[in-house]
């Protein structure tokens, strides 16, 4: 029920951030609209199936800054090493053992990895991630675990 | 004044993410092989649409426009990683083995062996 109300809820900003037109019609229409898909959405039971259980924590925006200050700080890392190719290219590729339970908590990780330019997940297993490695500095946070202590903090929301 | 400000403002996000972009694309052309250069075009994907976004928000303001610039930057965080990694995963699938600046095969390491030299960061 919370995810069928916060789903409408979601749809309905959405409507009335991209219409711009605000006559009465079209709210009609918009609101026709947005029943219409949360009820097609129930009845293909794909509400809440799929759904990160993190989404409604106040940790989420945290861990976005965050990961969007790893980011700037490994595009200077790679811009640079597009300049000086020859004494900064160092690549590798990485196991890196990974403890995260949940299979949503997996999937943030390895797309976080591939997010930070310096690192691509090649391959995400059970308790293992495969992953291509350009600079020394980008193995090394990656060997820090911090991103995986953050994704697990970010797990234990409660 | 503050109008004058906002412009230049949205201009050094607009400058710094073109900077980026341009980056994006030096990178593709001096590294070695294949995954080397999905680093380097993960740039563009990233700071440089970030920046350039940021930029276009400020210069529209408070407006309906900037609702769509900032869908455009979710829609781009959600779908980079999963195209970056199909583009790896297409490569392994291929037979592209990774190699080091020489051209050897890159190292595989697990990460607690002791080997390696350590980074400098």
């Amino acid at each position: 029920m919370r995810y069928l109300f916060s789903l409408a809820v979601v749809l309905s900003l959405l409507w009335l951030g991209m219409s711009g037109v605000y006559k009465p019609l079209m709210y009609i229409l918009g609101a026709g609209s947005v029943v219409f898909v949360v009820w097609m959405s129930r009845r293909m039971d794909v509400v809440g199936v799929e759904h990160n259980p993190v989404l409604y924590s106040w940790r989420l925006p945290i861990y976005w800054l965050w990961l969007l200050w790893e980011i700037v700080k490994s595009n200077i890392e790679v811009s640079r090493a597009a300049l000086w190719p020859g004494k900064l290219v160092r690549p590798r590729v990485l196991k890196v053992p990974m403890s995260l339970g949940s299979a949503v908590g997996k999937v943030t990780y390895a797309n976080s990895i591939t997010l930070t330019p310096g690192t691509v997940t090649l391959l995400l297993e059970d308790d293992h991630l495969e992953v291509h490695a350009l600079l020394e500095s980008s193995a090394a946070s990656l060997e820090s675990g911090d991103m995986e202590a953050k994704i697990a903090w970010l797990e234990n929301h409660k | 004044m503050v109008e004058t400000m906002l412009t230049a403002v949205s201009g050094v996000f607009l400058l710094a993410g073109g900077l980026f972009g341009i980056m994006g694309g030096i990178g593709p052309l001096r590294f070695p092989d294949f995954y080397t250069r999905l680093h380097a075009a993960g740039i563009t994907d990233t700071l440089c649409a970030f920046l350039i976004i940021v930029g276009l928000v400020i210069q529209a303001g408070l407006a309906l426009v900037s609702i769509k610039l900032m869908l455009i930057l979710v829609f781009m965080v959600f779908t980079a990683p999963t195209a970056s990694h199909a583009l790896a995963r297409a490569g392994m699938a291929a037979g592209d083995d990774p190699g080091t600046l020489e051209g050897e095969p890159a190292p595989v390491a697990p990460l607690d062996s002791s080997g390696e030299p350590s980074s400098n960061s």
